[in-house]
């Protein structure tokens, strides 16, 4: 469903110029999860904002289920962020003034989602991450967890095929970690297609896949349970 | 995206920063009822100088010598002919549609009795000025019935005149002098305050003919002629001219009809209306720049909120739509705040001064509320543009 070919990346900074991705020749199936890991600056975080369609590659092809990125239009792009993919950042990105059930709400209230329908489907989705009694809270009243696992129920409200998570346990404990990334395998069984970046190997360690980037280049395809070799390439650079 | 799900997200990041949001509404507020109250009061000014006019009685004829063309100078030889009684008195005789005429001749003296002195208008007339005037008698009699030529040594003072020259005693058949003349006082104006500029209550009146003397005029200031019906002006009017003209040998007398006064009069009120209008509608546009101030603040505070917002798929049209929102809900509640408080501070001043009919004009509400929704939308597209090209990648990376 998805298909990368020759895609790169560059900054330009001043006269100078940073090439955050290099060649990245990569598929992703249907359902698949696949764990994005390397040292900081590798270019993960932008891999996955042209994956998200909130930036564009510099070279190279983008292929989303069929459709050439370059081709679709501001309008186009715009329905795929609404409704194919969902985001969970590192830092959450809850709206603070708006209560947890209205951050959940959001995105239905720009896809214009009727009302009753949209209070259904918040109450199913804040249930789902297990936070029903916290549905009033604002973000600053809720642990880093939860507003983790708000943010989650967020991101998959518009049932989207896929879910790109930058770091979504970085800034979170291991235990509140293990509750969101408990939820995202269970979101995966149900065959939402996930990537996460990450720099925690137990994180790396429940994806089908890890691809190790390093200087913006694709370094090594394992698979979750090889975890070692990604070890020793992390360790090298 | 419904309307009404666009304007309840904006309600709420404006109740986010509510101060700030209160300081530009009340900026727009003071800009719109700002121009209510002003306008207000020009247009009630112009009602309380044209029902002046319109309470003497619109059926004068007011003929001053000298003719004001539309070109403003006079015709060949400069100085006009004098207005004379004999004029006022040709007026008053051969003109049919003329039922009386009052000659008018205008000055300053000083008036004196016992060690009390003070000077004061002093207007020469004759008694048909009391009826064509609406004048009343405190005590006494006006100038007597007689014809303009007698010149006799009667004086007519105005109340506070009378008071002040006599304090509490009567001024009735006490002997006064104006310059280096003796009159005897016969008569006591009624309080009658302001009517067409003129200060009733300030004033000593003589018969015409000795004004004429005493004052050293050969020419009337003007004479102040009343027909039987409003219906007759133009005739009159017409005649007037056509009179004059011929005993003048040439046409160097102006003549007036009391709807060109008030005419005038409302002409430069309403431009006195539209420029403190305009002072009102400038406040507004600073307050405009209230608005784009705050709404740039807001944009650059709420970067991260803006490139999430794009993340879970907000459309650039709907960003714009969100920030206009914001922006022109402020000025819009500003605006109804604005005529609300504009509109009790007219009633107030109304209350309070009832002889001024202060209201503002329908032009100038309905201008100032939508110049203030105007302004909102306009001061706030830059910031909400500003927001919708914001980089998604560069906003959810600021922390
Ligand atoms: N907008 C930008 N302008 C210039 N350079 C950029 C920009 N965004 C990223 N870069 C550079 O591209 C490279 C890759 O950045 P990226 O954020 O993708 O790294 P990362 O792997 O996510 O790192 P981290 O683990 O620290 O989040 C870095 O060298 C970074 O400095
Ligand atoms: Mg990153």
């Amino acid at each position: 469903m998805i298909r990368l070919s020759g895609i790169g990346r560059t900054f330009d900074v001043g006269t100078s110029k940073v090439h955050a991705l290099v060649d990245i020749d990569e598929q992703v199936q249907s359902g698949e999860h696949i764990a994005i890991m390397g040292p900081s600056g590798s270019g993960k975080s932008t891999l996955l904002n042209i994956l998200g369609c909130l930036d564009r590659p510099s070279v190279g092809i983008y292929e989303l289920e069929g459709r050439a990125v370059v081709d679709l239009s501001m309008g186009d792009l715009t329905e795929i962020r609404r409704h194919r993919i969902g985001f969970v950042f590192q830092f959450f990105h809850l709206v603070p003034r708006l209560t947890a059930a209205e951050n959940v709400e959001l995105p239905m209230v720009f896809a214009g989602v009727p009302r009753t329908e949209r209070r259904q489907r918040v109450a199913e989705a804040i249930a789902a991450v297990e936070l029903s009694n916290r549905a009033d809270h604002r973000p600053e009243q809720l642990s880093g967890g939860e507003r983790q696992r708000i943010a989650l129920a967020r991101a998959t409200i518009m049932k989207p095929s896929i879910l790109l998570a930058d770091e979504p346990t970085g800034n979170l404990d291991s235990q509140s970690g293990n509750v969101v990334l408990d939820l995202l395998d269970r979101m995966n069984d149900g065959g939402l297609t996930l990537l996460v970046v990450t720099h925690d190997l137990r994180v790396a360690r429940r994806a089908d896949r890890i691809v190790v980037l390093v200087d913006g280049k694709i370094t090594k395809r394992v698979h979750g349970d090889q975890i070692s070799e990604v070890l020793a390439i992390l360790a090298e650079s | 995206m419904r309307g009404r799900d666009i304007l309840r997200f904006a309600a709420g990041s404006l109740r986010g920063h509510a101060l700030r949001t209160g300081l530009s509404l009340l900026g727009v507020m003071i800009g719109v009822s700002a121009v209510v109250i002003l306008t207000a009061l020009g247009e009630g000014a112009k009602r309380y100088v044209t029902d002046q006019f319109a309470g003497l009685g619109t059926n004068l004829l007011i003929v001053l010598p000298g003719k004001t063309e539309t070109s403003g100078s006079l015709g060949i030889g400069g100085v006009p002919n004098d207005l004379t009684l004999d004029d006022a008195l040709a007026i008053e005789r051969q003109i049919r549609s003329v039922r009386r005429v009052a000659p008018l001749t205008v000055g300053t003296e000083e008036l004196s009795t016992g060690d009390r002195r003070r000077q004061m208008p002093v207007f020469g007339t004759t008694r048909s000025y009391l009826e064509i005037r609406n004048l009343e008698m405190a005590r006494g009699e006006f100038l007597p019935d007689e014809e303009m030529f007698r010149g006799g040594m009667e004086l007519v003072l105005g109340s506070k005149a009378a008071h002040e020259l006599f304090g509490v005693s009567d001024p009735i058949g006490a002997i006064i002098r104006v310059g280096g003349w003796r009159f005897r006082v016969i008569g006591v104006l009624a309080e009658g305050g302001l009517s067409v500029g003129v200060n009733f209550d300030d004033i000593a009146i003589v018969p015409v003919r000795t004004g004429m003397r005493m004052l050293n005029r050969s020419s009337l200031f003007r004479v102040v002629a009343q027909v039987y019906a409003y219906s007759d002006l133009g005739i009159a009017k017409q005649a007037v001219l056509d009179l004059i003209t011929e005993r003048h040998d040439e046409e160097d007398i102006t003549v007036l009809t009391q709807d060109a006064v008030v005419s005038t009069f409302s002409q430069i009120l309403d431009t006195l209306t539209l420029v403190v209008g305009a002072i009102g509608a400038i406040s507004l546009s600073v307050a405009g720049i209230g608005i784009m101030n705050v709404m740039l603040v807001s944009v650059s505070e709420r970067t991260r909120e803006i490139g999430l917002l794009k993340a879970i798929g907000a459309s650039e049209p709907q960003i714009l739509a969100v920030f206009l929102t914001e922006a022109t809900f402020i000025s819009t509640a500003g605006g109804v705040l604005g005529l609300i408080v504009g509109w009790s501070t007219v009633a107030l001043l109304v209350r309070l001064y009832p002889a001024l009919p202060a209201s503002a004009p329908l032009w100038a509400v309905v201008a100032a509320f939508g110049l203030s929704v105007a302004v909102g939308t306009i001061f706030g597209f830059l910031p909400a543009r500003r927001a919708t090209q914001l980089d998604p990648v560069t906003a959810l990376s600021r922390r």
